[in-house]
């Protein structure tokens, strides 16, 4: 699904420059669930962050369901990002004004989907985080774990082919942290991709591969036994 | 173009938004209130300027006789100069090139009484051309004519307030009033924009007054108006060689400064236009001022608004925007809301105009109005820049990488 060589990013920072990725070379199957970990300043989120084409990187290449990610101008990967890939965010990143269906519609508004159809799909992704009864509230009438899961219906809605997630626990406390990754579990369970950037061990465990990040080359890289987030719920 | 489910997004972004809304809406009608308003009071100004200097005719001029101050050929200094019924004739002879038409004026105030009613006028004995000289304007009946000064009738025309303080609600037309106890009848009514003061007057034929005063041929002042088509250069020298001709046949030295006095309305018209234009100026520029002002105003707004945005417009971003499709969206929400909020001040500023434009009048603003074609295309102005204010920040906004808008808090 996903197939990375030999990537390498760096940043300027006023006269210098900062090498952050130092040539990665990754693969993702379909139906994988992949933790990325790594201390702070690792480079997990900037690998994340151009896998999500939210970024661009300097050398390598980046196949994407065998299509190859390379001179994106912004809409292109605008429509890349809408047709492949899901977010979520640590901040949730929900539009204040909108309330939870509209926020979970969004994606299928650039889609082109009808007005109507996107409704009925939008509640149907709500139905499936739990939040039916919640969709005409707004994100601040939400709880942070709420929020996540509506965040993480917003990125399934678009039917991407891979969902990235970049600390989608980092605000929560551990219950309802452990409450969101069974939901991610569940996602996967349906043979879905995903990607999950994280610095918690536990968080970690509950997926079914590690790949550990450290000052911008991959350290480690194993299958794991998953550990079932449902059991702590 | 029109795109349903486009504009139910930006209806409910609007919607939820309503304080980004009205500040940025409120801006534009504001600036179109304002530039409306003084503009308006401007032409009220410059109205009101034109009725007090320009309501009589621009191609006239006065001759007033005076006193000699220098002996010339065997008579004394200090002569009393008078104008005769045959200097109207050498005029007339003299300059067939310049002189349009020519009329002279005899001022007397008389009581002027009808029934119980008297009160005290001033009459004007003038021929048929005053009612040009004068811009008079007649409601009823008829102005002095040729047959009247040929044959000294002893009729009247009367101003619009002589009649309504001697008449009442009557029809003077056709009675006969007492005039310093000669009696006239009233053949006409006439109205005057120069103000009350003259409609006050009342005219009767200038040989009637002549023969009244033991048949002299003497004349107080007389008025004539030149050619237009000779234009203002043309009307000066026409002024020095009236002067000269009149010098010579008053047996006056030419190097006299009294004797004869002339006042050429153009001169004055020329002053009073260039003060007019300096007014027009100030409008123009106070119109400028305010639509600059309401441009800036837009434009702090609309940066404002897209600053706001740019998390909201990185998540959308995110989830598949096309850098277009966000330009699209702050553009047409823009361009909407100066559109509909630019209206609603025009039509505002125009309702307040209309209304308060009556009450202005003791303040030098007379009929305070802005032509149509200034405030539409003030208002598109207006709503053009909105729409560039709008779009150099939206711009700047869709190409932001999405990871920066986002990191944005």
């Amino acid at each position: 699904m996903i197939k990375i060589t030999n990537l390498h990013k760096s940043y300027k920072m006023g006269n210098s420059s900062l090498h952050v990725l130092k040539g990665i070379d990754f693969e993702v199957e379909e139906g994988e669930l992949v933790a990325i970990m790594g201390s702070s300043g690792s480079g997990k989120s900037t690998l994340l962050n151009i896998l999500g084409m939210l970024d661009v990187l300097d050398e390598g290449s980046y196949l994407l369901d065998d299509v190859l990610i390379k001179d994106l101008d912004e809409t292109k990967a605008a429509k890349y990002r809408n047709q492949f890939l899901g977010f979520v965010f640590q901040s949730f990143n929900l539009i204040n004004y909108k309330s939870a269906l509209e926020n979970v519609s969004l994606p299928l508004y650039y889609q082109g989907v009808a007005r109507k159809e996107r409704q009925e799909q939008a509640l149907e992704y709500l139905t499936r985080v739990g939040l039916a009864d919640w969709a005409t509230h707004l994100p601040s009438e939400l709880s942070g774990g709420q929020k996540q899961r509506v965040a993480i219906a917003r990125a399934m809605a678009s039917k991407p082919k891979v969902l990235l997630a970049d600390e989608p626990t980092g605000a929560l406390d551990t219950k309802t942290s452990y409450e969101v990754m069974d939901l991610i579990q569940k996602i996967n369970e349906e043979g879905n991709t995903i990607l999950v950037v994280t610095h918690e061990e536990d968080i970690a465990k509950m997926c079914k591969r590690i790949v550990k990040l450290k000052d911008g080359v991959i350290v480690e890289d194993s299958k794991v036994k998953q550990v079932l987030a449902a059991d702590y719920v | 173009m029109f795109n349903r489910d486009r504009w139910q997004e930006i209806f409910e972004t609007i919607r939820k938004n309503k304080l980004r809304t009205f500040l940025s809406g409120f801006t534009v009608a504001l600036g179109i209130f304002i530039f409306i308003i003084l503009f308006g009071f401007g032409n009220g100004l410059k109205n009101q300027f034109q009725e007090f200097f320009l309501d009589d005719a621009t191609n006239v001029i006065f001759l007033f006789p005076g006193k000699t101050s220098k002996p010339y050929n065997g008579f004394k200094s200090n002569r009393r100069i008078e104008f005769k019924n045959d200097d109207l004739s050498d005029i007339k002879e003299q300059f067939p090139f310049f002189l349009e038409y020519i009329t002279p004026r005899i001022s007397r105030g008389a009581v002027v009484k009808y029934k119980n009613e008297f009160d005290n006028y001033t009459t004007r004995a003038v021929g048929p051309a005053h009612q040009f000289a004068e811009k008079t304007i007649l409601m009823k009946g008829r102005f002095i004519n040729q047959d009247d000064i040929k044959n000294k009738t002893k009729y009247a025309v009367i101003g619009r307030l002589v009649a309504q303080d001697l008449f009442n609600q009557e029809d003077p037309l056709g009675k006969f009033i007492d005039i310093g106890n000669s009696v006239f009848k009233v053949v006409g009514v006439f109205q005057d924009d120069g103000g009350d003061r003259e409609e006050r007057y009342i005219y009767i034929p200038y040989t009637t007054r002549q023969l009244l005063e033991r048949s002299n041929d003497k004349l107080d002042q007389i008025i004539l108006a030149f050619k237009p088509q000779i234009g203002h250069s043309g009307s000066v020298l026409f002024e020095r060689k009236l002067r000269e001709f009149l010098k010579k046949k008053k047996s006056i030295d030419p190097s006299d400064p009294n004797g004869i006095y002339i006042r050429n309305v153009a001169d004055q018209l020329k002053q009073n236009q260039q003060f007019a234009n300096v007014l027009q100026l100030i409008v123009t520029f106070v119109g400028l001022g305010t639509l600059i002002a309401g441009i800036i105003g837009i434009s702090n707004i609309m940066v404002f608004v897209v600053k706001e945005r740019t998390k909201e417009l990185g998540i959308r971003k995110a989830l598949g925007a096309t850098p277009k499709a966000v330009i699209r969206m702050i553009l047409q929400e823009s361009i909407f809301i100066t559109t509909i909020s630019g209206y609603i001040g025009l039509f505002i500023g125009i309702f307040v105009l209309k209304n308060i434009g009556v009450s202005l009048q003791d303040y030098f603003i007379k009929n305070p109005y802005i032509d149509t074609s200034t405030a539409l295309f003030s208002t598109m102005i207006l709503i053009l820049f909105g729409g560039i204010a709008g779009y150099i920040p939206a711009k700047r906004a869709a190409q932001i990488k999405p990871i920066i808008a986002l990191r944005d808090e």
